[in-house]
């Protein structure tokens, strides 16, 4: 057992852990965050994807000793103050979703690629999307989503249509 | 686009609600099935054979068993008594030859993969662990691989049953008086028509839900509780008690949030069926999740069949005939509606066309390969491929454009309903109104043009336009259909709505969502018919416990089923309200009138609305004599009839003949599926369905080795799309309302899946049929395509010699030169 002292979504952990303990089983186990998925073995899906100090890593491909020290937000820690984030509010607007199994994954993946290209083209948004698989929307609208929250992150306010997310929010 | 204009728009149906299910799912509040934690939980293993075929000798557990945090470690024999059986529920002939199906293989086993003891420890690492431990010594066997090999009976996939041959199932236009003779045809057109003989093959898929399958069982409570990863609760609740000597009564399945399926999840596993073993036996709740690698090789696969087929035609393209002669791999065991999906097809495989004589022959064959069942379109994608294929080979051999060919041959709008060759009667559809638009949309005539202008200056980039018009048949099923096919249950589906005291809503549906939307199309509905807020509206589903009757979520008939359901459900409680209301308005029932969500009398201003018509009836204080103090009202709805959406899909390929790569460069498609209840899930719908179809076409494709071992086995070899991969795509809808339910909704779940295929292939093809080439084997991938070019250049074809279409020679397969064999063997 190894002790490690992490943050997640802005709570300090600290917990003994078996070395071999990747990550995402510390963060759905031990933590019951269990917003965060897993959907291979093997590194391909990134359905366990989460922000390491600000920046998206697959959770699956990383032991949890190495997040000692660290920062992570998972999909559960990406709103602040009751406020959706953009990107789950576009998500939402923009049908971006169906099973919702990819979709905690892709939200922080395409956050991370908003932060080093806010005006990303659409082969931009593909390409950064790439280590993210969706079975279910064809990707179409997941792109959708992500030009709309860049819209709205370089406006830097709420979203324009507000009628359907503020019920998601409350609901 | 409006066709027809007899359904006004309603406040709720046809508006793009944003979806209630989407607040819990884009904050990481979900409930799928592995993030549930029980106390005292165990956790399972499996072992799993190695060979694709071999008989077990022995098995030691002594080392697994001592390893620490191990509880349990079982073998088949240990639970024998207690491990139920996977069911075939629809076997296609009295006689079909189906091996028997045990969770956990005893003897014998038959694919690579299948479960020979299960390993139970306090944590899933220490399960895995000890599984290592666990040393099984097998007598290998051989394997068959191939559907056609197998059919030689050389090599058996089950030795004691004599035979790899399952069953044969024929329907023929004339024999059941729907149609003429189609050898007849077939004879003429060799004289003086155009015969087309072609053989395809439907290469075997991983659905490939994002979820892998998970399965927690909690034996502590008055009733044993599972909850699963499946589309299909209410026929894994009645598989279990069937099977398991368990009192359905005792049973409570509950489906929590399912990440996708597919038809990858309508299936009642051998690893559900362990896990429900050993939770008994031990006492303690006991959860198995499975890895992504073992969803590759346990999972069930969709597709694999060979499709010999034979086309008649005048010389102008006018059809005369066409025969169907499919070689459907099973798999290993029939799964359980595994002999059924090929089946399915023989409905399909006219299309939208006007055939006078038609022949439908399916072969079911066992290998020693994973089962094969319901994959997105289950049947319908394989006879849309096949037909829409084969409507492209007919323009090509008369020369005239893929879409005139079709337009010759199609049932034209004025003829509906329209019954068909195989003896289907469609409801309803426009296929010149859906074409048109789909044209338009595409510049299918610039496109057109440019491919002319590439195809004058040799341009190394060519340019394919492929034509898809599909139909399906959806709104599985009506039970009598399903009766006469030796279908092992109904398709009906149940409803209750449930009017609370304040006034808001709650309904029961018996339909199993998972990704589809159904919480927020269903509310639509509800808010429509009762007149409440979309909002005042919660759908329940996917729990034994709150909806105990129900058929669940595949063949696109949720909406169309369920949704019917939900309809005369609240029909019925408007019907209740309406006796109450007119006592306390102190009028004729006769008086009442009910429109958005008051109960009105006739010629005054004095009304009631329904919610408080509820609290009225939850107080119970003044209702009429003998009436009960309940608006609630349940319904079950069995359909009449299948409906069928159909559209028109276009797609343009760049195929690039010095590499053979070819890159999608639009596609457009106008479906019609009926009514829309919300144009964003019905998009949402085309737009997963056409990337699934698109990946069968360019890049899916299971592949074995010699040995059985399914050697793409991870999203590394077994590649999935990736948003890099995909274009976007542009969609649109015409609206021809199906006559087969009160809404005239059709069904959308697995339309971009069924068109999308063909329209990419006859793409490819289209760009490359001037070198002679009429076809690639999917996936089509560059390699595929460059042989395919490499192969036609070195043929040097005299084309004024060339036969008017190539003819089959007896046992051969594929033979366009062109195209290779599957590496599915
Ligand atoms: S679980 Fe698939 S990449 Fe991490
Ligand atoms: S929404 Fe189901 S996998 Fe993306």
């Amino acid at each position: 057992m190894t002790r490690i002292t992490v943050t997640v979504d802005g709570v300090k952990y600290t917990d003994d852990v078996e070395p071999r303990t990747l990550l995402v089983h510390y963060l759905r186990q031990n933590l019951g965050k269990t917003g965060t998925l897993v959907g291979c073995d093997t590194s391909n899906c990134g359905a366990c994807t989460v922000h390491l100090d600000g920046h998206s890593v697959k959770s699956c491909n990383m032991l949890a000793v190495q997040a000692d020290g660290h920062e992570v937000t998972t999909i559960e820690g990406l709103a602040s103050d009751g406020q959706l984030h953009p990107m789950q509010l576009a998500f939402n607007d923009c049908h971006a979703l169906q099973c919702g199994y990819c979709t905690p994954g892709m939200i922080m993946q395409a956050c991370d690629l908003l932060k080093d290209n806010p005006d990303p083209s659409e082969q931009e948004i593909r390409e950064g999307l790439e280590g993210n698989l969706c079975r279910c929307t064809g990707y179409h609208n997941i792109v959708r989503a992500v030009q709309e929250a860049a819209v709205t992150m370089r406006e830097g306010g709420a979203t324009t249509d507000s009628t359907a997310p503020a019920q998601a929010v409350t609901a | 686009m409006t066709i027809t204009e007899n359904q006004a728009p309603a406040h709720e149906i046809g508006r793009a609600r944003r979806r209630k299910e989407d607040a819990r799912l884009i904050t990481g509040r979900s409930r799928y099935t592995d993030s549930i934690t029980l106390p005292g939980m165990l956790h399972l293993a499996m072992v799993r054979s190695p060979f694709a075929h071999a008989t077990i000798r022995s098995i030691s557990t002594e080392a697994a068993k001592a390893a620490p945090g191990v509880v349990s470690v079982v073998t088949g024999a240990d639970i024998a008594d207690i491990q139920g059986v996977n069911i075939n529920a629809w076997p296609i002939t009295t006689d079909q030859v189906t091996p028997t199906h045990l969770p956990v293989a005893i003897e014998h086993v038959a694919f690579a993969g299948e479960i020979v003891a299960v390993v139970v420890a306090r944590s899933e690492a220490e399960a895995r662990d000890a599984v290592e431990l666990v040393d099984v010594d097998y007598d290998e066997l051989p394997v068959v691989l191939d559907a056609r090999e197998a059919l030689k009976d050389e090599v058996l996939a089950h030795p004691d049953l004599g035979t790899n041959k399952s069953a044969f199932w024929q329907l023929d236009s004339a024999a059941q008086g729907s149609g003429g003779d189609v050898d007849e045809a077939i004879e003429k057109a060799r004289t003086d028509g155009i015969l087309i003989e072609r053989e395809y093959r439907q290469q075997r898929l991983v659905p490939g839900f994002m979820e892998p399958r998970s399965v927690v069982v909690d034996p502590t409570g008055d009733q044993l509780t599972v909850w699963s990863a499946t589309q299909v609760p209410h026929i894994l609740r009645f598989a279990i008690a069937a099977t398991m000597g368990i009192p359905e009564s005792k049973l409570r399945v509950i489906a929590p949030d399912v990440g996708g399926g597919f038809g990858g999840k309508l299936q009642t596993t051998p690893e559900e069926f362990a896990t429900i073993a050993l939770a008994r036996r031990l006492g303690k709740p006991c959860k198995f999740t499975e890895t992504r690698s073992e969803a590759f090789v346990t999972g069930h696969h969709g597709r694999d069949q060979y499709q010999k087929l034979t086309m008649a035609a005048t010389t102008d393209g006018m059809i005369t005939g066409f025969k169907v002669e499919l070689i459907a791999d099973l798999g290993a065991y029939v799964a359980i509606v595994g002999g059924g999906v090929p089946v399915l097809g023989a409905w399909m495989f006219n299309g939208i066309y006007k055939i006078p004589a038609y022949q439908f022959n399916c072969t079911t064959v066992l290998t020693n390969k994973p089962w094969v069942d319901a994959y997105r379109g289950a049947g319908r994608p394989e006879a849309a491929f096949g037909i829409e294929r084969m409507m492209d080979e007919l323009a090509g051999e008369v020369g005239a454009d893929p879409l005139e060919i079709r337009e010759k041959n199609w049932i034209k709008h004025e003829e509906f309903p329209f019954t068909t060759v195989s003896g289907m009667t469609y409801d309803s559809g426009n296929y010149e109104a859906a074409t048109a638009r789909a044209k338009e949309l595409f510049d299918y005539d610039g496109l057109r043009r440019e491919q002319a202008e590439r195809r004058e200056r040799n341009d190394p980039v060519q340019l394919g336009i492929g034509v898809s018009t599909f139909t399906e048949m959806c709104g599985l099923a009506p039970s009598r259909i399903l009766g006469s096919l030796n279908y092992g249950a109904g398709g009906w589906e149940h409803a209750s709505v449930r009017m609370l005291a304040t006034g808001t809503v709650e309904v029961v549906t018996g339909i199993s969502p998972h990704g589809q939307g159904h919480v927020t199309g269903f509310s639509q509905i509800v808010a429509d018919r009762l007149g409440v807020p979309f909002e005042d509206v919660e759908i329940l589903h996917g729990d034994t416990a709150i909806a105990p009757k129900g058929m669940d979520t595949y063949g696109s008939r949720s909406l169309v089923v369920g949704g019917e359901a939900v309809v005369r459900a609240a029909d019925k409680v408007i019907e209740k309200a309406k006796v109450i209301a007119a006592h306390l308005l102190e009028a004729s029932a006769d008086d009442i009138e009910f429109s958005g969500g008051r109960f009105g009398v006739k010629g005054t201003d004095k009304g009631l609305g329904i919610a408080e018509i509820a609290a009225a009836t939850f107080t119970g204080h003044n209702l009429p004599d003998g009436i009960e103090p309940s608006l609630d009202a349940d319904a079950t709805f069995d359909p009449v009839n299948f409906s069928f959406p159909h559209g028109t899909h276009l797609c343009a390929m760049e195929v690039d003949t010095e590499t053979g790569a070819a890159t999608m460069r639009k596609y457009a498609c106008v479906d019609d599926v009926g009514v829309i209840i919300n144009p964003l899930l019905v998009e949402g719908q085309v737009h997963g369905g056409l990337v699934q179809g698109i990946a069968q076409a360019l890049w899916e494709g299971a592949v074995y080795d010699e040995n059985g071992t399914l050697v793409t086995g991870s999203f590394v070899d077994y590649t999935l799309p990736s948003a890099a991969d995909t274009i976007s795509f542009i969609t649109d809808t015409t609206v021809s309302p199906s006559t087969t339910n009160s809404l005239g909704t059709k069904g959308v779940g697995e339309a971009g899946t069924i068109a999308s295929t063909p329209a990419v292939v006859n793409a490819i093809v289209d760009a490359l049929r001037p070198m002679g080439i009429h076809d690639i084997e999917m996936p089509c991938t560059p390699e595929r395509v460059w042989r395919a070019i490499q192969g036609a250049s070195s043929r040097s074809v005299d084309e004024t010699q060339r036969d008017a279409a190539p003819h089959f020679e007896a046992d051969q397969p594929n033979q366009d030169p062109s195209a290779t064999t599957g590496g599915a063997k």
